[in-house]
């Protein structure tokens, strides 16, 4: 039998493997200590991300909490990832990407239509796959929050511009998380087709959780 | 036992005693204002109102109402949620509003975005230019942390249990709480994603002047901005006035201002279109 590349450096036992498919949600309870990885199989293709405490989900990630508590917008190898009531929810213990984004948001219908026009309202978005995944616990619109993207790219420039450019992700990069209490994460594999996220072909990702 | 106060009668005469009194921070009733702008009605004034250091305040607002916020002593931070006064499931979203308007920093011409593709407030005067969407606000650990204690019943309260009071008072819940603006408290975004705090303090009496785009329910807060770098906990406090003003009309130039605006107004335009 020979060792799957994939799973190298992994802290413990593989205890779930799976591809989940391009455009499509993802949710998984990951208790505390395990550990996330997420493969970018294809290469740039942007991984929305929502993390809710297992224990009382409106306690949730919050954006704001995590940049403010490490001063930085970005989020690199040892990024905590806060909740609203500040307390540490996953940690960042490896990437093989620079940074990852936290300012973006998901694509929504709605917020379609002002980027790009009102030809793409019926468009796949994340928020359509948060909501979808989300519903199926019983949570819904008041528990979407901004979100992160991994693998996408967001730079802030001196006067304050800003936007989705093209990717710094490449096929088989990584981020590893590890759940520090026990924690509900929500995907959305971005099917997001107007701007440079997924490289404009939105591609499947590889979740492994070892314990 | 206090002294002469023991039937209910007296602790009636006690309790309307107070009647009159007037305090730096208190809401003005009928709302009075002696610095209205010119062609401002003082009968179309809403709400006249100052919150004091650590306070909160929150309104509902009808569309067109004009929300002027002013630091009167330059050290007010006036942390911000909106929500959709007929369906508060649709509130500000920070994401939303800097990537759609492709920037990160607030000042006039600026909209607050909702989640639903709408426009909820947009920004026509800034005297201020230092504002914040990226840090949200203090939580009661972080004020735990920096000033010994962040309890609502405390000497430090804390802005997130600011806005989960002033929520609460629409029937609003935690879940409900969602990431908020700051104003009048800025940052700076590094090259290297590095956040710089701008808190000054800034001279007294610098204003900013909001126009709700939507019917729409404000809370606002008045804490230390969570990265405050100074040791001790500095507010001053915060005037809130408000008046009656026209819907927004075709013409306006903030409406029209970029095309991905345009699109924000003219899905507000089609919410009430009933």
């Amino acid at each position: 039998m020979t060792a799957d590349p994939a799973t190298g450096g992994l802290p413990g036992a593989v205890v779930h493997d799976e591809i989940v498919p391009a455009r499509a949600p993802w949710l998984h309870h990951i208790a505390a200590g395990q550990t996330l990885r997420i493969i970018d199989v294809e290469g740039n293709q942007a991984v929305d991300f929502l993390l809710y405490a297992d224990a009382d989900d409106a306690e949730r990630y919050s954006s704001q909490d995590t940049v403010a508590a490490q001063g930085n917008l970005f989020l690199r190898q040892g990024s905590v990832l806060r909740s609203n009531e500040g307390r540490a929810m996953m940690t960042i213990t490896g990437t093989s990407v620079a940074y990852h984004d936290t300012i973006g948001g998901a694509c929504s219908c709605e917020s379609n239509t002002l980027r790009y026009g009102h030809h793409t309202k019926a468009q796949h978005a994340c928020v359509e796959n948060f909501l979808e995944a989300n519903l199926s616990e019983g949570r819904g619109k008041r528990d979407m929050v901004p979100n992160i993207n991994f693998f996408m790219n967001v730079p802030v420039e001196e006067d304050g511009s800003l936007g989705i450019v093209d990717g710094i992700s490449a096929p088989g990069l990584t981020v590893d998380l590890r759940a520090d209490m026990d924690v509900v994460v929500v995907v959305s594999n971005c099917p997001q087709i107007n701007n440079p996220c997924n490289a404009f072909n939105p591609t499947p990702v590889r979740m492994i959780v070892a314990a | 036992m206090t002294g002469g106060l023991a039937n209910p009668l007296a602790a009636r005469d006690h309790a309307r005693a107070m009647a009159g009194t007037v305090v730096d921070a208190m809401p003005v009733l009928p709302p009075v204002a002696a610095d209205l702008p010119a062609g401002v009605e003082p009968g179309d004034l809403l709400w006249e109102e100052t919150v004091a250091p650590g306070g909160y305040a929150t309104r509902r607002l009808v569309r067109g109402s004009r929300v002027r916020l002013i630091d009167l002593a330059g050290d007010a931070c006036a942390s911000m949620l909106i929500y959709n006064a007929e369906m508060p499931t649709e509130r500000l979203n920070v994401a939303d509003t800097v990537k759609v308007q492709w920037n990160g920093y607030l000042g006039a011409g600026k909209l607050l975005l909702s989640d639903m593709g709408r426009v909820m407030m947009s920004i026509l005067e800034d005297g201020a230019a230092t504002h914040d969407v990226f840090c949200g606000t203090s939580n009661a650990a972080t004020n735990e942390a920096k000033y010994g204690e962040g309890r609502n019943s405390g000497a430090f309260p804390n802005g997130r249990d600011r806005l989960l009071l002033g929520s609460a008072k629409h029937g609003l819940q935690r879940r409900d709480v969602h990431p908020c603006v700051n104003l009048f408290k800025g940052t700076r975004i590094e090259a290297d994603g590095a956040i710089t705090p701008l808190v000054g303090p800034f001279e007294a009496g610098r204003e900013i002047v909001l126009r709700a785009e939507m019917d729409v329910i404000v809370v606002l807060a008045n804490c230390s901005h969570v990265l405050d770098p100074r040791d001790d906990w500095q507010v001053s406090p915060l005037r809130i006035s408000a008046w009656r003003g026209p819907v927004t009309d075709q013409d306006d130039p903030v409406r029209c201002a970029t095309p991905e605006g345009l699109r924000a107004f003219e899905n507000v335009e089609d919410y009430y279109r009933r």
